[in-house]
């Protein structure tokens, strides 16, 4: 199995780019854009976004790191992400955040060995008064029990091609 | 006889499984050669009923509750279609005390209807407020706003009419609408309720805005954590297009309004205005000093309103039914209503909407009945991440912005995050610095590095080295962050950490030797 959902092409950095360089302000939609086809944002595409845009490098560069939601290397096929913040933590995340670290055999910002997925933070879903909640890709949880994580993540191990 | 039934769209229930029940009621109906409709409506805002079922019957609405999948045979086998009785009947919906005690003016529709449906919002009272400031100067709208009372819902409870007065007289040659839709504070979900649940609402509340400064371009900077909401904000967009109520010539007024969701990427900070500007401009999310506002020099250096979702979606009902009809809701300087949102530990969480005035009190036991684990309530935040921690001692402070601010504590965006006897307050005030820390923009050092020294100095309290020297040093750090930063993370960070150590000091001693019985957590 490929840690790599889509193989990194100019074909998606391209298309994205001319998607949106007309907006104004148009680098956020553009790196969007692309995490939403190729999973992350290459460093290939740095260079083409820059040019595009008439900025430096270095300050799409800077625009990437800043945001938390932006991936430098490919992640899991799949993107876990478990709620951190204060109302989930009166509701027993932390023990479910532990629970899925050593389920997953990996930390947060970290991926399963068998790279179907990537394990992240967040602050908070908006579920607040249903919690321990968390994402699968764009499938919201809530009331998360640890039982209720291990049927939901071996089910995406066990079966690739949920939520492509 | 066809019989319409109500499965809510919202995310929280769906996250609690209504894709599920609406399907197994679809199925289940199908087998029975029974007919249905099932309507995709907003959540009623009572999560732990959730996910929520409902009858249409020529009584009313009939409400069963918290429904999952394997509950539907048995549900049809009681005729719950019918009016047959079921364990998880509660009657008529807008019976259930939680939802017939509440003052809905901005929620009014949401749970009602269908979301999507233009009809449905134009039947139950949409898109009156447009109407009226259609035929009304921008100064006159801005003025009916002033005189509501309403105060921004986004947190910093700032005068909404006098920023629109500021937008209006600024001259250039653009202006923009700019939707804060990040709602980044843990306990909060007023913003995405009203999104996925009444979008046209917050739409009406910009296209009005819009006209009210002269403002042609408005965008919605949506949460990226927030999918359901951005792509429900885009398709009631284009059916609002489609329908002549946005876009060229609103209704055949001469004016044009043009509206587009932008997503966000998950940095708290740009919740902050002048960083979601920056953000929107395709920068990173750094904050802006101030002067100049962005009301004067805004998105693109142009005038520009930046307004919270719940006091852009407050416009609608100001203008259709007065200012008078708004302002007589609401105690002091803090008038009409706030949508407060119970969350955390709490037996009956959900959307509250009442008028400014009440208790927390009331709140955490009348309507929320006290903790989800059945222990007593020790700490309660108010505000989001950068709101104080209050014990019982202020239960009894009434909900106003004034009063808040009396106790060392803030309304903020109406979160408020239940927390039972089983907290550790050090480890809650270490977690403030560590959010800071990483949601930092990096613009002050207080900020920046004061955080970090901030989780360090917590850390060697609890463990007990030293603590005689290191509580002094975390105040001196809550003060130099207090008054060395140039927006409110820096500035209010000390406000959880402080209220904390202040009204618990009891957990941030080494345990072992304060309850040598070892105190459970
Ligand atoms: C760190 C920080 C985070 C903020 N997050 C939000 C937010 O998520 N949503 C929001 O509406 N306002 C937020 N605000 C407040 C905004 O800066 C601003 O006051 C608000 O958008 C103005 O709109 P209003 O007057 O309608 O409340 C935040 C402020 C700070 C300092
Ligand atoms: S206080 Fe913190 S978040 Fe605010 S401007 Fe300074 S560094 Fe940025
Ligand atoms: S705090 Fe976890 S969903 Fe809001």
């Amino acid at each position: 199995m490929s840690t790599t959902p889509n193989p990194p092409s100019d074909d998606g950095i391209s298309a994205a780019i001319a998607a949106h360089r007309d907006e104004p302000g148009a680098l956020l939609p553009i790196l969007h854009d692309i995490q939403d086809r190729m999973g992350y944002v290459p460093a290939e595409a740095v260079p083409l976004i820059a040019a595009a845009l008439n900025l430096s490098r270095a300050e799409v560069h800077g625009v990437i790191t800043f945001y938390h939601h932006f991936r430098q290397h490919p992640g899991g096929r799949h993107t876990v992400h478990l709620c951190r913040a204060e109302a989930c933590q009166a509701r027993g995340a932390e023990a479910l955040i532990a629970h899925a670290k050593a389920e997953l055999g990996c930390d947060f910002h970290g991926t399963t060995a068998d790279g179907t997925i990537s394990l992240e933070p967040v602050f908070c879903l908006g579920h607040c008064a249903s919690g321990p909640s968390m994402m699968i890709d764009e499938e919201p949880h809530a009331g998360v029990t640890s039982a209720r994580f291990d049927a939901l993540t071996r089910a995406l191990r066990t079966d690739p091609r949920r939520h492509e | 006889m066809t019989v319409t039934l109500f499965v809510p769209r919202d995310s929280t229930s769906l996250a609690l499984g209504a894709e599920a029940v609406a399907r197994a009621l679809m199925v289940e109906a199908e087998r029975r050669g029974q007919s249905i409709q099932v309507v995709r409506n907003g959540s009623r805002g009572m999560f732990w009923l959730e996910p929520l079922v409902e009858v249409a019957t020529p009584e009313g609405r009939l409400a069963f509750g918290p429904v999952s999948a394997a509950d539907v045979p048995g549900l049809f086998d009681a005729g719950f279609l019918n009016g047959g009785e079921h364990r998880l009947g509660l009657g008529p919906t807008e019976e259930i005390p939680y939802l017939k005690s509440q003052e809905r003016l901005t929620f009014a529709r949401v749970g009602r209807t269908d979301p999507l449906s233009l009809d449905d919002y134009l039947a139950n009272d949409g898109y009156r407020g447009l109407r009226r400031a259609l035929n009304l100067s921008g100064a006159s709208i801005v003025g009916e706003v002033a005189e509501s009372g309403l105060r921004g819902r986004g947190g910093a409870a700032f005068p909404t009419g006098i920023k629109w007065q500021t937008v209006l007289e600024t001259r250039a040659d653009r202006k923009y609408v700019v939707c804060n839709a990040d709602e980044g504070d843990s306990g909060t979900f007023s913003d995405r309720m009203v999104m996925e649940g009444d979008p046209f609402l917050l739409i009406e509340g910009m296209t009005i805005a819009g006209l009210a400064v002269g403002a042609a371009e408005g965008l919605i900077y949506v949460r990226s954590e927030y999918p359901h909401a951005a792509r429900a904000l885009s398709q009631a967009i284009a059916v609002a297009e489609g329908s002549g109520y946005l876009g060229h010539d609103i209704l055949g007024s001469g004016k044009s309004f043009r509206l587009a969701v932008r997503k966000a990427a998950g940095a708290y900070i740009c919740g902050e205005e002048t960083a979601l500007l920056e953000s929107l401009e395709g920068k990173r999310g750094i904050v802006r000093a101030k002067p100049p506002l962005p009301a004067i020099h805004g998105l693109f250096g142009r005038p520009t309103i930046v307004n919270n979702v719940i006091s852009l979606a407050s416009v609608p009902v100001i203008l259709d039914r007065g200012a008078g009809f708004y302002r007589d809701y609401g105690i002091g300087r803090s008038r009409g209503s706030l949508a407060f949102q119970l969350a955390g530990n709490i037996r009956r969480g959900g959307l509250v909407e009442k008028a400014f005035g009440l208790t927390l009190r009331e709140l955490l036991y009348d309507f929320g009945g006290g903790a989800a684990s059945g222990r007593p309530i020790r700490a309660v935040q108010v505000g989001g991440p950068l709101g104080a921690y209050l014990s019982e001692a202020e239960f009894d402070t009434p909900l106003d912005y004034e009063a808040f601010a009396a106790i060392g504590g803030m309304l903020g965006h109406g979160g408020i995050v239940v927390f039972d006897d089983t907290v550790d307050m050090a480890h809650q005030a270490r977690f403030a610095m560590e959010f800071c820390a990483i949601e930092s923009c990096g613009k002050c050092t207080p900020c920046r590095i004061g955080s970090i020294r901030g989780v360090e100095v917590i850390d060697r309290i609890v463990a007990g080295s030293d603590r005689p020297a290191q509580v002094p040093l975390l105040r001196e750090l809550c003060d130099v962050m207090q008054s060395g930063s140039l927006c409110a993370m820096g500035g209010l960070t000390p406000g959880p950490v402080l209220s904390a150590l202040d009204r618990f000091p009891e957990d941030f001693g080494p345990k072992s030797a304060l309850f040598p019985a070892g105190r459970g957590v």
